[in-house]
């Protein structure tokens, strides 16, 4: 055994700019394991400070183009929280089919195009194409479902615009859903198939356990509202937060490592999600998960690709949900100016987002505080990987440098966001 | 063969909602394929070209020292140059912590500031030549397909310059401002969402940033009219792009 260093520049098919460098001695032991983001930040939470509440939600949204929907939500919750305003079940019901849109454009994103050339032995979606084109097909065709969906209640699938505080400014026709009704009927078929592929397909065998986060609702497969709870006893109020999270700064990244206090990093995503929050699947998503011969809780990140494929199922399942019960009528919201402060919690598709905001009389921000799903997650990847090198030392450097992206990309970071 | 017209896609400063806007063609994605080749996409590619690229589209704005220096390697190494959304032409969103001193933006967010090099956030054209904008937060799919379509057949893209109340019109949507006296950066605002706010029933808040030779001031004494303050009225143009002169001046200090 020689020592080895890892060292990757600029890594690949995850969104945003973040390096890898591991250094492992002779005996295997890891001497150096630094994650660094180096993504340049955009500091959000100093220029909303003097913005008006109502233009929160637009303005947060640009931290992310992948997760704008979640963003918008998030935002608007905490807004709302900080007003003591209460949206209607319609808007609900229509921000968590929004909510719910993104995920699936994501969550496929992440699958198909990030991680599957890994597993698949390609070096991109592209050259996939010549060997597997239904495969390819199918991914396209999942992921502009979920935009179109987005695109219809949102107005457009990046940035979306109809979603404002206390509800929307403009709502879908019947018409509209019933198209995409249609369309998720038939991408049922599409979803099985994804979580089929993702059994079937190698992942390497570690397992390391550690504290898992998500909000959860007994009603339901929570997204947009819910408890944050973790496997390990945590269970608060998104109003708490503060209380029992709190962020580390490591000088090689520009995303903040975030704890629990007195504990230590954490996991947020799909993954977490489907351990806390089993029961609440729909039940073609629990059959789905089942036949998948992986059993639940997980504590393999790798398994996280396969979440993702249960999660579509649910999704497209709690989407016609949504569709069928949404009674699309005309409602108007009061809203009255005061100060106050206001948090949420909600899962983007990459795990649990935080937002919250301090408004004074005049609907003007002067305090915000964001963490990203990733910023949850930094410090949690650094220990899996951490642990996971110690499994593989003895391979070659270039499949070291690989087996441990793939570690990263199962995480499927948003690195923008975590510097925002 | 005659080869492929190379394309290459970066980010800088941004959200990388461009990037997922060229993502979302899904239905022209296999014909882009054929056409093109991507040499150079760290989003979605490990296996990246580095050479030289007939055409870069930039996403993102420019923060750090290190970003000045890559954009001006990948100047050098493209023919064509296309700044790719807001950020890339003038910082976009981020830009609004511009106005804020560099000092106190940092405290903010990171207890221990010796790590961060962050200067103002500008537009790409600051530090090189570029040949083509596409405007938008997101650029629109549609301007997207028309550049490519352009560079293709070696000719001038045609990208809108007329403002968003044009695309109203075609839309047969009543004037926000005229019809229920709501602040629209519509009169303003470059054309090429399709004017998707007004349509779905809110504001323009300029997204596309400025069209060509705005009437700002004129704008501005509208919204005053409406009962706008003047710190309202310097939110309203130092959003999109408060960088850009028109709506630089227009905000004040």
């Amino acid at each position: 055994m020689t020592e080895k260093t890892i060292q990757v520049d600029y890594i690949a098919r995850v969104e945003g700019q973040g390096a890898l460098k591991i250094n492992i001695e002779k005996d295997g032991k890891v001497k150096i394991l630094e994650f660094q983001i180096f993504e340049p930040p955009r500091f959000f939470e100093s220029f909303l400070i003097g913005r008006k509440y109502d233009e929160v939600m637009e303005i947060a949204s640009r931290i992310c183009g992948i997760c704008p929907v979640a963003h918008q939500i998030t935002a608007l919750r905490a807004v709302e929280n900080a007003l003591g305003l209460e949206p209607s079940q319609q808007v609900k019901d229509l921000r968590k089919l929004m909510a719910i849109s993104a995920h699936i454009q994501s969550n496929v994103l992440s699958m198909y195009f990030l991680s599957l050339p890994d597993l698949m032995g390609y070096e991109s979606i592209i050259p996939m194409l010549k060997d597997h084109s239904e495969i390819v097909k199918r991914g396209l065709r999942l992921k502009k479902l979920g935009n179109d969906i987005t695109d219809i209640v949102g107005g457009r699938a990046v940035h979306p615009v109809t979603m404002i505080v206390g509800g929307f400014s403009s709502l879908p026709s019947k018409n509209q859903l019933k198209n995409i009704r249609e369309r998720l009927l038939d991408a049922k078929k599409d979803a099985f198939e994804t979580v089929d592929l993702f059994s079937n397909l190698e992942i390497p065998d570690f397992n390391r356990k550690c504290d898992h986060i998500a909000i959860s609702d007994p009603g339901q497969y929570a997204i947009n509202y819910g408890r944050f709870k973790s496997n390990k006893g945590l269970d608060i109020d998104e109003m708490n937060y503060r209380k029992y999270i709190y962020e580390k700064q490591k000088l090689y990244s520009t995303a903040l490592h975030s704890l629990v206090k007195n504990r230590d990093s954490f996991m947020v995503g799909p993954l977490p999600r489907i351990n806390i929050n089993f029961k609440q699947l729909s039940s073609d998503a629990k059959d789905a998960a089942k036949q998948s011969g992986i059993k639940f809780p997980n504590y393999n990140p790798f398994v996280s690709h396969l979440a993702r494929a249960i999660e579509l199922v649910h999704d497209i399942d709690e989407s016609i949900e949504i569709i069928d019960r949404v009674p699309l009528k005309q409602e108007k919201s009061n809203i009255i100016c005061n100060s106050g402060f206001g948090a949420a919690i909600t899962e983007a598709p990459r795990g649990s987002l935080y937002h919250s905001y301090e408004l004074n009389n005049n609907g003007i921000v002067i305090n915000a505080d964001i963490v990203p799903p990733t910023a949850h997650n930094a410090y949690n990847i650094e220990k899996d990987l951490n642990a996971f090198v110690q499994t593989i030392h003895d391979l070659s450097i270039e499949e070291i440098t690989l087996k441990c992206e793939m570690l990263i990309r199962a995480y499927d970071p948003c690195i923008s966001c975590s510097a925002h | 063969m005659k080869e492929k017209t190379k394309i290459a896609i970066f980010k800088f400063t941004g959200c990388a909602g461009c990037q997922l806007e060229f993502l979302h063609l899904e239905n022209e994605f296999l014909d882009l394929i054929k056409l093109f080749e991507i040499s150079y996409w760290k989003m979605v590619k490990r296996d990246n070209d580095e050479k030289k690229w007939d055409i870069s589209l930039v996403e993102g704005g420019i923060s750090t020292p290190r970003e000045i220096q890559e954009i001006k390697q990948i100047r050098k190494k493209s023919k064509v140059l296309v700044a790719f959304g807001d950020c890339a032409i003038g910082g976009c969103i981020p830009s609004i912590r511009n106005w804020i001193p560099q000092m106190e933006v940092e405290d903010k967010v990171y207890p221990d500031t010796s790590n961060i090099l962050s200067t103002k956030v500008r537009g790409i054209g600051e530090y090189v030549r570029i040949d083509a904008e596409l405007k938008g937060c997101p650029p629109h799919r549609e301007n997207i397909i028309e550049l490519l379509k352009a560079a293709l057949l070696k000719i001038k893209p045609r990208l809108r310059q007329h403002p968003v109340c044009v695309e109203c019109k075609f839309n047969d949507n009543a004037c926000l401002i005229t019809s229920k006296r709501i602040a629209c950066m519509g009169p303003v605002t470059c054309a090429g969402c399709g004017a998707i706010c007004p349509t779905l029933g809110r504001e323009c808040e300029g997204c596309f940033g400025p069209m060509s030779n705005p009437n700002t001031s004129a704008l501005a004494d509208i919204f005053r009219d409406i009962g706008l303050s003047d710190q309202d009225i310097k939110r309203k143009f130092r959003k999109y792009a408060g960088m850009s002169p028109h709506f630089f001046k227009e905000a004040g200090d």
